[in-house]
């Protein structure tokens, strides 16, 4: 059931990269094959929750043993502005003694029971897993007879994790969405501005930076597909005017398909990047014009543009003085890849490198152009080597995905999180300006400094920095006066100098100018302090309690060690 | 003794436990050179390893047999190959730790058989480098059951059955995986106080301690060394710390006869005392003044803290030991576990928690039991209750990964449960509420049925 499906989305006429293949080669899919051992990316249940489960009101229901969910919820950076049931996380929790009995089906079917009853959400998603695909549970059937018993949408998405990629996942999300939800819904209120926005997850909350430049141009988001989403929008997404398309490596099979059945026309850009969220303006002004909307559109829509990018460039310049010359390296996928660099390379920030491994071939021809050099352009580069391109500090910043960002951290090299983990948002004109300054923070942060300076200590604990306290052995005996009283026998030197090596270690509660003199400097260190009355601060004392200096008079008046004997 | 109560729900509402697999791997990660290996499709590998990695704050080797709808119908035993040989060439690992996932377990095949033929075949490439086998599905157990059948697998794998001899002051720990980094670091200080030298397995402190180390390396790099495990017989006594770990300590006595002594838990006074005295016994050393002094001063924190102890209603949610662990600590103090939630049945120690009643059960179930407490224990994902709820969230165990620095903590010992006294006591004292005439309203209080206290303002934790 899942082949022909999962065949379908092989062939993509909307994919350039796909059509640039012959037909055999079409068949294999899009991800090149595993190699076990060797192989650490998500599988398609991930790919299809990342793009499902940013629709806040619906109920996300996993069916099947524990890891699936249980080892993945509750991760996602995307924001909602409404509800929260998408953040709870339901599975059927499969046992062995289901899978055994062939319980599987029964136990879905109660569990999608319970949760309607329990929050009456607008749709149940069910997500099949390897396990239940295993042993052929009728997703199909649960699915209809629930829809049918409970008056909700029950929605099947198969995209069990060992049929594929994350990516093929995503796809196959798309396909539920098409099969299940879209057009399923008609709003009163259709109008020719309306628009839909697929791939926008809503990270961080950085649609919300984006929206309100629609809102001013009287352009309403129909759908967007994930982030922020509502069910009832997602299946009126038939009657949008446009579609903007954001991520294609994602989504392209939704927005063409979309195409061919509500002859919705789409386009490819993106909100990241200055000039990037300018096009994407036009464009969705231009599409909407096409499709019937008034031309005086294509004129609000310079003038807002005109207006922010004067702003936000403004503000870009100041950083300026603080980034010119200052080496970028960039790590990660396909969109983000040239228009961020585009911006950066704006106020004078030098791209050393980027990644083109989920790039369409028209990306890497923009970037080869941008870049004006094919060597810094890499398909994807290994954790080795990334590390010992940091080590050697041919960047000052890299800007990645969660993945690696501790190749980043261990060569001690400032980093940035630019993807789906983030905590920032850096969509639009003002997001472009907070990863600008986000990258102004972490590049120019001290800690860099501090780590990045060799250790005093060498690997055997021999002090090889400067010193301190500027003691040789032979000039400290000399510097220091004869002690009056003479540490006691049995060897009780000074605490915490149990070597003679270590002079540095002045910080132990003012004993410097203590015992450097003293018979036992110069010993092999005697034995460890002895315990209970003798802690830090007690001080050998000689049985009259003369104190040679005043560190001693300090540490006996603090009465450590003398009232309490364990 | 407790109750131990099942819930009948079909669908499990933001699942308290972590998968088997993930439990055995945390084993294998303690080890010196390893890189855990699941037998499953990528994406059981990419959880898990994303999880490790959000709660260590570190890179994670953990690597996939990459299993396909075509090798789990046609059988597994190639991808299981071919990932033992490419891990061996491309990290030398000195260990590779293979779990099993349900995908595989479901299809069902003789795992372990097909694993000694690879060996067998395979003998001199992978000459240096120990592969044992944990069969661990995730439609079955949680964290604790993974980490004991990883151990189990390592003491049965590697282990020499033939001691040349007992080295009298050797000994084995096993340490449960609600042991942080710092627990560790305290247990092996107070072992070495004795004059004793101890091999800990799984030892996270060296492994998963975060350091910045001068070059790139794909295993795991710190741990029980491989050498260690295998001489692991010359211990004169073992210490099995949490009953779970009990199935291990009985291989090694059976692998070796190692005699074994089991502690239930090391937070609390009268437990550590416990521990302290075996160590003297072990060692025939008298017990170090400086741990004396440790443990009047644990006596002075549980004088000082009980006050914010006492009465207080406290509800758990956490891994069986674990559970044990933290509610034997709170009821030492006086306070009183109103909701007890655990992952699975099976452990002998349920009966002994000191509640009434023990739910297995899922964090959504700790939501509904919860009202009315004054803390909440459990992991990161207790979150979004104790946003519902308004109780304060004090966070425990695995996962962590919206805090920093959980691995640092010591809450074992007399220091260490010093130190969560104080920690505990200072989330009370920092959600203590001003008093309020309608508070206090004592008409007001006699209408409601719940305790006497203003409502609750929604929290930010």
């Amino acid at each position: 059931m899942l082949s022909p499906k999962v065949q379908n989305l092989f062939d993509e006429p909307g994919c350039d990269k796909n059509q640039a293949k012959d037909e055999k080669a079409r068949k294999k899919g899009c991800s090149k094959p595993l190699t076990p051992g060797a192989a650490a990316g998500g599988c398609a249940f991930d790919g299809a929750k990342i793009v499902l489960q940013p629709i806040t009101d619906v109920a996300h229901l996993v069916h099947a043993p524990l890891a699936c969910e249980g080892n993945s919820w509750d991760n996602r950076g995307a924001a909602s502005s409404g509800p929260m049931l998408w953040r709870t996380s339901f599975t059927t929790d499969l046992t062995e003694l289901d899978v055994v009995m062939g319980q599987g089906e029964r136990k879905l079917y109660k569990a999608i029971r319970e949760i309607v009853e329990e929050h009456a959400p607008p749709a149940v998603f069910v997500y099949e897993t390897c396990v239940t695909a295993l042993i052929g549970d009728d997703l199909d059937a649960v699915c209809r007879h629930a829809t049918d018993k409970f008056g909700v949408p029950v929605i099947p998405v198969h995209a069990a994790g060992f049929v594929g990629s994350k990516n093929l996942g995503n796809k196959l999300a798309g396909e539920a969405l098409l099969d299940h939800v879209i057009g399923t819904h008609e709003p009163d209120d259709v109008g020719p501005y309306d628009i839909n926005i697929l791939g926008e997850f809503n990270l961080a909350g950085e649609f919300w930076m984006v929206k309100p430049l629609l809102d001013e141009l009287g352009i309403r988001i129909r759908a967007c597909i994930p982030g922020d989403a509502r069910y009832l929008d997602v299946a009126s997404a038939h009657t949008a005017r446009a579609t903007m398309m954001v991520c294609s490596t994602a989504l392209i099979n939704l927005a063409r398909k979309m195409e061919e059945r509500w002859g919705i026309p789409f386009f490819e850009g993106s909100f990241y990047g200055v000039a990037d969220t300018s096009d994407a303006l036009r464009q969705i002004a231009k599409l909407l014009v096409a499709r019937g909307a008034d031309a005086e559109l294509i004129d609000r829509t310079e003038t807002l543009i005109a207006r922010e990018e004067a702003i936000a460039w403004a503000r870009l310049e100041a950083f300026r003085p603080r980034l010119e010359g200052k080496r970028v390296l960039l790590n990660t996928g396909g969109v983000k890849s040239w228009s961020i660099a585009s911006a950066l390379m704006e106020i004078g920030i030098e791209i050393v490198g980027t990644s083109t491994k989920k790039s369409t071939d028209e990306d890497k021809a923009r970037i080869k152009q941008l870049l004006e050099d094919e060597h810094k352009m890499f398909e994807g580069m290994a954790p080795r080597d990334l590390y010992a391109l940091l080590e050697r500090h041919d960047a000052d910043i890299m800007l990645s995905g969660g993945r690696t960002q501790f190749i980043a951290l261990k060569a001690r090299m400032p980093w940035l999180d630019i993807n789906q983990e983030r905590h920032h948002p850096y969509a639009g004109y003002d997001g472009m300006v907070e990863l600008v300054r986000q990258i102004d923070i972490a590049i120019h942060n001290p800690v860099f400094v501090e780590v990045n300076e060799p250790s005093p200590f060498d690997a055997d604990g021999t002090v090889i920095g400067e010193k301190v306290i500027g003691l040789s052995r032979r000039s400290a005996v000399a510097a220091e006066p004869p002690l009056p009283v003479p540490p006691p026998p049995g060897g009780r030197g000074l605490v915490g100098m149990g070597s003679s090596q270590s002079f540095g270690r002045a910080d132990v509660g003012g004993f410097s100018g203590f015992g450097a003199g003293s018979p036992t400097a110069g010993a092999p260190s005697s034995s460890p302090p002895s315990r209970g009355r003798d802690r830090e601060g007690g001080v050998g004392l000689s049985a009259d309690g003369e104190l040679a200096t005043h560190t001693h008079k300090k540490f006996a008046a603090s009465g450590a060690g003398d009232a309490d004997d364990c | 003794m407790a109750h131990v109560l099942h819930s009948e729900k079909a669908a499990s509402t933001n699942p308290l436990k972590s998968s088997q697999p993930l439990g055995a791997a945390f084993a294998f990660l303690g080890v010196d050179g390893c890189v855990p290996l699941f037998h499953g499709s990528q994406g059981c590998t990419s959880f898990a390893l994303v999880l490790f990695v959000r709660h260590f704050k570190e890179t994670i080797p953990l690597q996939t047999t990459a299993m396909d709808e075509v090798a789990t119908i046609m059988g597994g035993a190639d991808h299981l190959e071919e990932a033992i040989l490419n891990l061996k060439s491309r990290t030398k690992p000195k260990l590779i730790g293979v779990c099993t996932t349900a995908l595989v377990e479901t299809r069902g095949e003789d795992f372990a058989g097909d694993l000694a033929m690879i060996k067998a075949r395979r003998a001199e490439v992978l000459a240096g480098t120990e592969v044992v086998l944990a069969a661990t599905p995730d439609f079955n157990g949680s964290i604790e059951e993974g980490w004991s059948k990883a151990v189990v697998s390592m003491i049965d794998g590697i282990t020499s059955r033939v001691s040349p001899r007992r080295n009298p002051r050797r000994i084995a720990v096993l340490p449960g995986f609600d042991m942080t980094v710092a627990d560790i670091e305290e247990i092996r200080e107070t072992i070495e106080a004795f004059g004793l030298e101890p091999t800990i397995l799984p030892d996270v402190s060296g492994a998963l301690d975060g350091t910045v180390p001068g070059k790139w390396i794909p295993t795991t790099y710190g741990g029980t060394s491989v050498e260690d495990i295998r001489s692991l017989g010359e211990a004169v006594h073992c210490l099995a710390i949490g009953e779970n770990q009990r199935a291990a300590a009985e291989k090694l006595a059976e692998v070796a006869d190692v005699p074994y002594t089991l502690f239930s838990t090391l937070t609390g006074l009268k437990p550590y005392d416990r521990f302290v005295t075996a160590l003297s016994e072990i060692s025939g050393r008298p017990v170090p003044a400086k741990l004396r002094r440790q443990r009047s001063q644990l006596a002075d924190a549980l004088l000082d803290g009980h006050f914010h102890f006492g009465g207080k209603k406290i509800a758990i949610a956490a891994e069986p030991d674990h559970l044990y662990r933290l509610a034997t600590f709170f009821a030492a103090l006086g306070a009183e576990v109103t909701t007890a939630v655990t992952t699975t049945s099976g452990s002998a120690i349920l009966r002994k928690v000191p509640v009434d009643e023990v739910h297995v059960g899922d964090l959504g179930l700790f939501e509904k039991l919860a009202g009315g407490a004054d803390l909440l224990v459990t992991h990161s994902h207790g979150r979004q209750a104790s946003e519902h709820l308004g109780i304060p969230l004090f966070r425990v165990g695995f996962p962590i990964f919206d805090r920093l620095g959980a691995q640092h903590r010591c809450h074992v010992g007399y220091r260490g449960t010093r130190d969560l006294i104080f920690d505990v006591a200072n989330v009370f004292q920092s959600n203590l509420h001003e008093p309020t005439p309608e508070g206090l309203n004592p008409f007001a209080r006699r209408e409601s049925d719940h305790d006497s206290r203003p409502s609750p303002e929604p929290r930010r934790h």
